[in-house]
């Protein structure tokens, strides 16, 4: 999965003095605000971080309040979708003019009918809504299915997807491993990567040892 | 009037129209590519099917048969094209959507309604807000509906409406993810707090029905922070501490008076309330309207009580024990001396003293002795710890026994540090700490004797009051003596030292060391002066009345010593007061020497004997 990438920022936290005795935790509160949210200079969604304290000697600001900077050394895993990137996401909910997927469990992505290609059908079987390939009886979409889909927009703000199924490369995740022979994904995304400044991480494996990890820090940051 | 008829007779027109389509013509989606392109077209300035759609929407009341079938199905087509609505195009439709009334409706316009709700705010992040917004307006039902709440009507109402506006959140939560952390802020901001009791109560049992719900995981917490906020609010909102300082005896006694029918004692306090020509009925009632406050946070506390014996029977007490933890360190304990909100800990408590119970004293006590938090904080926490030591029943002698060591070590720690001579400003804290202590084993004094390993740190307290410092001189006098009573009965010190007290409630060093917020006078677990929420806290508290001091065995039986015996013969229903709560009060509050400050005397409820 494409817009997934791993940036090592440098990064001042200016620390108030009321929290002098406990930098450490001061640092971590500062940087789990910015969890879940897009944010410009990283340009993306900050999922995780993994920081280092860089020196035990912080510079102090003069001012009212004197807080003082603590320089530290991150290393962020960021979320940054761009137009014609391939997501993956699990479909919550189908009808007939619309299928609405999460991305990597925080996410949420619609895929409006005149984006979904006219190959798929809509169809109804023991009480389900579907949509299934007609030229490929195999390909089928329902709720539960991972599935990989073109981004056409990113609400930044709100980090709600706009995505589509009309290239032959999206669909079903299962289906397309299977036939992955007939569509060049692995082409696409070397091209994407040398094209991004940032390191940029392909592959299901990584977003799905993170899968974890992200679960956690969502709770985490809804529960504060 | 003309326009308005000849509004309708458009959409009257409109609704034959679509009957027809509806039925005859037109399938299901047939009638949402009609929806569509009437959206479509309000971009090529073609709008008469667009207002037509608008209009229908602002159908509310009093809707015929015909008029809800165009409405389901105006409402369902809109949300098979919810992603050809536009935020600024279709501004007028997206308004008349979001103020549509859920209570308005029958179930088939609101399962309508909630599905287009959910779809729009699934289609875009822009909508997630808006519909969130909408479905908590939806926690409260309109004013008019205030009289109905109460009939079986109103109760089926109530249901059909609330139900599915859970449900819709629990959908919305499954498809936005991101919505729970949108909708608390939401539900803290929209909190009716300054409208009338019913609404209050209605909104605070969606709270706490999202706290217990599908999406509690997410909300729970915040939830809980937020009805806390809203009874602090409320608490501080009750302002009696200025008829407090005056007369104690009657500050304390002043609620309970109104839950008396005797309104003519009303007139008497409230003399200051406009005399005009009313009725003396009228009269009355306006006296209590200005405590509705009162009767509004009454309310809410009953309603968080029966939430954590709801939460304690599922096994989820210890979980929520956890964010009221929090909120009381971060808003009870920092409030100018809360009056009621601490009874929510109370009650938790009391509700699992192995676990709660014993976590609360713990953090008091952490507190107390945490030199993170201000000094303010820390007297407040000792006086909160005092007083829940002393009052509740649930705790056993052996906890508090291990907190009493704490506070007694660390008085003695602090004796040996700073030493000095008696200074009632500068070491306010320390007093408090021995205030708290004497405190507690006014009420408690013969269970401690009994614990055996707490009898070295029994003496210790000897040292500490006889300290250069001199305890005794700055605490309220009236603990002090009424702690040197019971110490000499219980034959605790070696050597007796005669105070003369003249009988004060407090004195100037008492004074001095309590500070501006009259932190010495602060016993935060004082009988619960809320009539509804007493029957909740009344079980486990430990009335003064219920006491019996070591002195009791030996000295001859006075008046008050019979009143109690009648009233021990109570003690199993723990309705412990006496026949007349107010002269008894005046002849045992003001004028009966042995002294005791006034908050701690016997709580005298009416409506028990």
């Amino acid at each position: 999965m494409e817009g997934l990438k791993v940036s090592d920022a440098n990064l001042v936290v200016y620390v108030h003095p009321s929290k002098s005795n406990k930098v450490p935790q001061a640092v971590l509160r500062e940087l789990s605000s910015l969890l879940f949210r897009f944010n410009e200079s990283f340009d993306g969604v900050v999922l995780a971080y993994d920081v280092q304290i860089q020196d035990k000697i912080a510079k102090i600001l003069p001012g009212f309040h004197p807080h003082f900077g603590v320089k530290l050394k991150a290393k962020l895993l960021l979320f940054a979708p761009k137009p014609n990137m391939l997501l993956e996401g699990k479909v919550v909910k189908l009808t007939e003019r619309s299928i609405h997927v999460i991305v990597l469990g925080f996410s949420s992505a619609i895929i409006t009918g005149e984006d979904i290609r006219e190959d798929f059908n809509h169809k109804i079987k023991h009480g389900d809504e579907l949509f299934a390939s007609r030229s490929q009886k195999r390909h089928v979409i329902k709720v539960g299915t991972m599935i990989r889909f073109l981004v056409k927009s990113f609400d930044e703000e709100r980090l709600h997807i706009s995505g589509s199924l009309l290239p032959a490369n999206t669909g079903s995740i299962r289906w397309l491993a299977r036939h992955s022979e007939d569509f060049s994904v692995s082409d696409r995304s070397t091209r994407k990567r040398s094209e991004s400044e940032g390191e940029l991480v392909g592959g299901e494996t990584y977003s799905l040892n993170n899968d974890h990890q992200i679960k956690k820090s969502k709770k985490h940051r809804i529960r504060e | 009037m003309g326009a308005e008829e000849f509004g309708y007779n458009v959409e009257a027109q409109t609704f034959n129209e679509m009957e027809d389509d509806d039925f005859n013509h037109f399938s299901d989606s047939e009638l949402v590519y009609h929806v569509r392109d009437a959206l479509n077209s309000v971009s090529s300035g073609d709008c008469d099917s667009y207002n037509q759609l608008v209009g229908v929407m602002h159908h509310s009341k009093g809707l015929a048969p015909d008029e809800v079938a165009l409405l389901v199905t105006s409402l369902k087509a809109l949300s098979g094209a919810v992603s050809y609505i536009d935020i600024s195009l279709h501004e007028a439709l997206l308004s008349s959507i979001f103020d549509m009334n859920m209570w308005n409706y029958g179930p088939d316009v609101m399962d309508a309604l909630l599905g287009l709700i959910i779809s729009l705010a699934s289609s875009n992040g822009k909508y997630v807000e808006s519909c969130l917004e909408m479905l908590v307006s939806s926690f409260t039902p309109p004013f008019s509906f205030i009289d109905l709440l109460k009939q079986p009507r109103g109760i089926a109402k109530k249901d059909q409406v609330l139900s599915r506006v859970h449900l819709a959140l629990k959908h919305i939560a499954d498809l936005v993810p991101l919505a729970p952390s949108k909708l608390c802020p939401i539900i803290s901001r929209k909190m009716p707090i300054y409208e009338k009791e019913p609404m209050v109560v209605v909104y605070a049992e969606n709270m706490l029905k999202l706290e217990s719900g599908a999406i509690g995981e997410f909300v729970s917490s915040t939830m809980l922070m937020a009805l806390m906020d809203t009874l602090i609010d409320l608490d501080v909102d009750i302002g009696w501490d200025g008829i407090l300082h005056d007369d104690s005896s009657k500050g304390i006694f002043q609620m309970e008076i109104e839950d008396m029918d005797e309104f003519a004692d009303y007139d008497e306090e409230d003399g200051t309330e406009d005399i005009l020509l009313q009725f003396p009925r009228e009269l009355s009632r306006k006296s209590l309207g200005g405590n509705s406050t009162a009767e509004k946070l009454d309310s809410l506390m009953v309603l968080t009580f029966e939430h954590l014996k709801s939460c304690e029977a599922s096994g989820r007490l210890t979980e929520v024990f956890e964010p009221l933890l929090d909120s009381f360190r971060i808003t009870v304990l920092t409030a100018y001396k809360s009056k009621f909100a601490q009874f929510v800990m109370f009650y938790a408590c009391a509700l699992d003293p192995e676990n709660c119970g014993v976590r609360f004293a713990v953090l008091l006590a952490d507190i107390f002795a945490c030199e993170d938090y201000p000094l303010s904080f820390r007297m407040s926490a000792v006086a909160y710890l005092a007083s829940y030591l002393s009052r509740g029943n649930f705790l056993s002698a052996p906890l508090v026994a291990s907190i009493l060591k704490r506070l007694v070590d660390w008085c003695f720690e602090y004796c040996n540090r700073k030493g000095g001579e008696m200074n009632p400003t500068s070491h306010r804290l320390f007093y408090s700490g021995c205030q708290a202590i004497m405190y507690v084993l006014c009420f408690r004094m013969k269970s401690m004797i009994d614990v055996a390993w707490f009898k070295p740190h029994l003496l210790l307290i000897e040292q500490i009051l006889k300290h250069k410092l001199s305890p005794l001189k700055v605490c309220l006098p009236s603990v002090v003596e009424e702690f040197c009573r019971q110490a000499e009965a219980a034959q605790l010190f070696t050597s007796s030292e005669e105070f003369n007290f003249n009988d004060l409630l407090e004195s100037e060093h008492s004074r001095a060391f309590g500070g501006m917020e009259r932190l010495d006078m602060f016993f935060p677990f004082d009988p619960c002066l809320l009539k509804k929420s007493d029957r909740f806290i009344r079980p486990h508290f430990v009335y003064w009345s219920m006491v019996r001091p070591p002195y009791d065995d030996d000295e001859c039986i006075s008046d008050e010593d019979v009143v109690e015996e009648e009233l021990d013969l109570d003690v199993s229903k723990m309705s412990i007061t006496p026949r007349n709560p107010l002269s008894y009060w005046i002849s045992n509050g003001l004028e009966e020497p042995r002294g005791m400050p006034a908050r701690i005397r016997p709580s005298t409820s009416p409506e028990s004997l």
